[in-house]
């Protein structure tokens, strides 16, 4: 990386992590910029681990205007409304995430990203969409798809108590230490779409049931023409005559999507903040080990359900490219 | 917030954290989104820049200050209707008694310290309240729950201490880098800037020491008349130059050993003084003293380079001449510290000028400071996802959901496509001496161990007692307490100095003691046993415990096999990593049992961590998903950050 140096300042700040990733990574981390769209709580969190590991820029869209909703699991909306002052939630977002490191560079950018055209994508070396509807999702997953140099997605959800991220990172290799040697290692990630197209019939039969559960409840919101998250348990009953559907559809059993399941997500529209904190800690990990290339990266779902405990990873490829 | 059920049992709660650190912020962050309405969170520190990158309710401007008053006023920021009470003190300090603890719910841990922990333990284990614990280092996490006779407490599993050196090869062999710090920091730093009472093994022990007439002590003293660089570089030649060659005629020594080189400052420096270097006079006189740097003087910017020998010569001279002119006031009273940068500057140069005389290599200042300073490594993510479930499991003890407590590991690498993996708790282990009150015996020779011996190196060192009371029968060998008659404080003084078989009340084979901490409310009966001999090396306190299993302390520069003894209760080994100093906590498993929630199984295996099985392993879970069935693996971790080793085990 150029022999260029780290600044004193630099030095002292991020000492502690250093140790953990190394000069280089550290270089790289202030080198890249990442966009970030769709602010929740666990998206809040994200951006606070980025913006303390020293990014080079967060970018942050959403206009939507700051409510009381926006504050119950978001630590850098605070109660007093006139601070809000017509504010959107990014640039309330913006200036508290500003003060946690003066060397990341944090802005606001207005607008809708998925009509943003590509060229505007190629500054970034990621982009992370919060709770947004299934088009909207491919159609980002696809612009960033096209662009010359390769732009990861990430996409992350949280309901009730359980989180969903989905990560492409389309072509990707990175060194994977083993015992004393380091040897290159490739990976293919399949689209989001392209993702979501695979059998349901070709997953393991141990495939988390949070997978499927979090495509019924997002194919319920695309056909009912909803915002995301604007469901309640009030849809109980046609959510699960879509699944009845989706499962004969798959040919899979209908009990590889428990009621119960689909019923804590819907009556929980509510982030619960212990697990924006996983998952938003698990996505930090996951951007800092793709800008870094240290790590092997998630391919391609991480799900967490408090209910268990277990965060697991899930690979949901077409068979080209598991 | 939490969900509609759970709400209740969080807002009436009172919760306690211990530690505002990298975990602690984070924790009460979540805590106070989360519904909590009454915390209190007790921190002794004050803030330091390497906090910043991630204890991230804290700011530049907030340095030196409270941890836990400052963490308080960010979080009101947000969630100004909440009560939190800071306490910036030691939870050590007699005020926070069993009755304290009695007034919370559950007790929450995000400590940097195995004594911390211990006395946590006890005081929850007395005062029946439900304590969580919790530790990361890099990207390895974990939290336990500890519920008294439910399951496990934090002391039924051995914890590893720190690793610590034979004298003679710190003193005179050293072969690791480490050895050279050791070196440096303990017995050179100590010896020029420390408690000049303190007992110092700087001068080689040497066959012929008696010989020489020169009184060692005042070797180390600046002499009349002689400034700082003739000071500096008379130490210098002592310490790398002499002593080196009065080690060198030890010929025993050298037998199956590299010989090391004297180094003297007149090699280093041919063309004489050094000084045309040093423009340590150019300061400012503004500069806090703090801030001094030898580095800085001499124009040496990058922290990751390795300097060469001269530098490194260069570097302790500037050091010991900043010393003398710009903190003078210090010297006699300095223990080294890892945020201290001239002191960090001092041991890195004072350990590289050592290593190039054994001939082993050099290191930078960055790597030296993380060895002499035990630096843990630590990274945001990590302390906020353990953060998270240090909270989600709080709210299962509240709403007196034991039954579904997990243990939860956070991985590095997946593990059976986990990386958060949950564990059920173990059952306390029956012969913990802290909460199953198991006897421990000690082997001690009666008749040249004293009182103070005992205290000192078992019971304030190896027990983890703050107010010791030791009975024999009836009779009261010591105490310490405030409310102690001037009598009574003479006789205690007078039996620490007294033998063992010579107290009022004698102490020999076959007696029993009771040693209680009063502040912990914790008792435990001691078996003595008389034996007369000691290995000076393996067994340095020249007295040994047993009842409990220590574990193995474990080497951090190197990758020791630790071999985990294999129990076979229902508890697994688990041991951990315990870093002196930083804010950051280290507890990673070296042995993980897995075990379902359905058949909880017994581990009977667990592989030695020296066999590093393969890491690439652990990352197509599908594979082993095909020909075991879950409760089949076992995962080990080692504190080494890239190590995640795993064994299959087949039934």
């Amino acid at each position: 990386m150029d022999g260029e140096e780290l600044t004193e300042q630099e030095t002292a700040l991020y000492d502690r992590q250093i140790r953990v990733w190394g000069v280089d990574a550290q270089r790289r981390l202030s080198k890249s910029h990442i966009l970030v769209t769709g602010i929740s709580g666990t998206i809040v969190e994200f951006c606070k681990n980025i913006v303390l590991a020293g990014v080079g820029s967060v970018t942050l869209m959403d206009d939507r205007m700051v409510t009381e909703e926006s504050m119950w699991a978001n630590f850098l909306i605070t109660p007093d409304e006139n601070m809000w002052n017509n504010k959107s939630v990014a640039e309330i977002c913006c200036d508290g995430l500003r003060e946690f490191n003066p060397m990341v560079h944090v802005s606001v950018e207005k607008g809708n990203l998925s009509s943003f055209d590509g060229e505007f994508y190629d500054k970034f070396s990621a982009v992370v969409v919060g709770r947004c509807s299934l088009a909207t999702k491919k159609k980002i997953n696809e612009i960033c798809r096209k662009r010359p140099n390769r732009i990861a997605f990430y996409s992350v959800d949280c309901r009730d108590s359980c989180g969903e991220i989905f990560v492409d990172l389309q072509n990707y290799s990175y060194a994977q230490k083993k015992l004393e040697e380091t040897v290159e290692c490739r990976l293919q990630y399949s689209s989001f779409e392209e993702a979501i197209a695979v059998p349901w019939k070709s997953l393991p039969r141990r495939a988390s049931k949070l997978y499927f559960a979090m495509r019924v409840i997002e194919k319920y919101e695309q056909d009912e023409g909803r915002t995301p998250g604007e469901t309640s348990i009030a849809d109980l009953p046609n959510v699960l005559k879509l699944k009845k559907l989706l499962c004969e559809e798959q040919s899979v059993n209908e009990s590889q999507i428990p009621d119960g399941l689909l019923e804590r997500l819907l009556a929980g529209n509510i982030e619960h903040p212990p697990v924006c904190a996983i998952i938003g800690g698990i996505l930090g990990q996951e951007v800092i080990k793709m800008i870094s290339g240290k790590g092997d990266p998630i391919k391609n779902f991480f799900f967490y359900d408090v209910m268990d405990g277990k965060g697991i990873i899930e690979d949901v490829s077409t068979p080209e490219q598991s | 917030m939490a969900s509609e059920q759970q709400l209740p049992s969080i807002k009436s709660s009172k919760v306690l954290m211990v530690g505002a650190g990298g975990i602690g912020c984070e924790l009460l962050k979540t805590l106070a989104l989360s519904g909590f309405q009454d915390i209190h969170i007790i921190d002794m520190d004050t803030i330091e820049v390497s906090n910043l990158n991630r204890q991230f309710l804290f700011r530049k401007s907030h340095v030196g200050q409270s941890k836990a008053k400052v963490a308080r006023d960010a979080v009101l920021r947000f969630r100004p209707q909440i009560n939190i009470t800071p306490y910036h003190a030691n939870v050590k300090d007699p005020d926070f008694d069993v009755d304290f603890f009695k007034q919370f719910n559950v007790v929450l841990n995000g400590l940097d310290n195995l004594d911390a922990r211990r006395h946590v333990n006890r005081l929850c284990l007395a005062a029946d309240v439900p304590l969580v614990e919790s530790g990361t280092t890099g990207f390895l996490g974990q939290v336990t729950v500890h519920i008294k006779g439910k399951t496990e407490c934090y002391e039924c599993q051995p914890k590893p201490t720190p690793k610590s050196y034979p004298v003679c090869t710190i003193t005179s062999t050293p072969s690791k880098f480490v050895h050279c710090i050791v070196w440096a920091k303990e017995l050179l730093f100590a010896k020029l800037f420390g408690d000049k009472n303190q007992d110092n093994d700087l001068n080689v022990r040497s066959n012929d020491a008696a010989s020489s007439s020169e009184n060692a002590e005042d070797v180390f003293e600046q002499r009349e008349g002689e400034d700082p660089e003739q000071y500096g570089r008379r130490i210098y030649d002592h310490v790398f130059g002499y002593n080196i060659e009065v080690a060198l005629s030890n010929e025993e020594t050298w037998k199956n050993r590299n010989r090391p080189r004297p180094i003297y400052s007149k090699d280093v420096f041919p063309n004489g003084l050094v000084q045309s270097n040093g423009n340590a006079d150019k300061v400012t006189v503004t500069e806090d003293p703090s801030s001094v740097s030898a580095m800085t003087s001499l124009g040496l910017k990058n922290p990751q380079d390795i300097w060469s020998l001269s530098e490194n010569s260069k570097i302790l001279l500037e050091a010991l001449k900043l010393f003398l002119g710009k903190r003078e006031k210090d010297i006699g009273n300095l223990i080294f510290d890892k945020d201290d940068q001239l002191a960090v500057e001092f041991v890195t140069a004072a350990a590289n000028i050592r290593a190039s005389s054994f001939g082993i290599p050099l290191h930078s200042l960055f790597e030296a400071k993380g060895i002499a300073g035990n630096i843990v490594h630590a990274v945001a993510t990590t302390n906020a996802i353990i953060a998270g479930l240090i909270v989600i499991e709080a709210i299962k003890v509240l709403q007196s959901n034991l039954n579904n407590c997990r243990m939860t590991y956070c991985l590095e690498h997946p593990s059976r496509k986990m990386l958060l993996m949950p564990v059920e708790p173990f059952e306390p282990n029956k012969s913990c001496y802290v909460c199953s009150e198991t006897p421990l015996s000690l082997e001690v020779n009666t008749n040249s161990s004293k009182l103070r011996d005992f205290v000192e190196k078992i019971v304030k060192s190896k027990l983890g007692m703050c107010l010791p009371l030791i009975m024999h029968g009836s009779a009261l060998l010591y105490e310490v307490g405030d409310d102690l008659d001037k009598a009574m404080v003479a006789n205690y003084t007078a039996n620490l100095d007294k033998v063992l078989a010579e107290l009022p009340s004698p102490v020999t084979s076959g007696t029993v003691l009771t040693v209680e901490d009063l502040q912990q409310e914790f008792t435990c009966s001691i078996n003595i046993k008389h034996r007369d001999e000691f290995d000076d090396e393996k067994e340095p306190d020249g007295m040994v415990l047993s009842g409990w299993t220590q574990a193995p302390s474990k080497e951090k520069d190197d990758n020791v096999a630790v071999s985990n003894g294999v129990s076979t209760s229902s508890a697994s080994q688990s041991t951990a990593v315990e870093a002196e100093d930083d804010d950051d906590i280290e507890i990673i498993p070296t042995g993980v049992a897995f075990v379902s929630a359905g058949a909880k199984r017994k581990l009977s295996e667990i592989c030695n961590s020296n066999s590093h099985s393969s890491v690439g392993e652990g990352y197509c879970g599908e594979k082993n998903t095909a020909v075991m069935d879950e409760e089949d693996v076992v995962v080990m971790l080692t504190e080494s950050n890239s190590d995640v080793s795993k064994k299959k085990r087949l039934q």
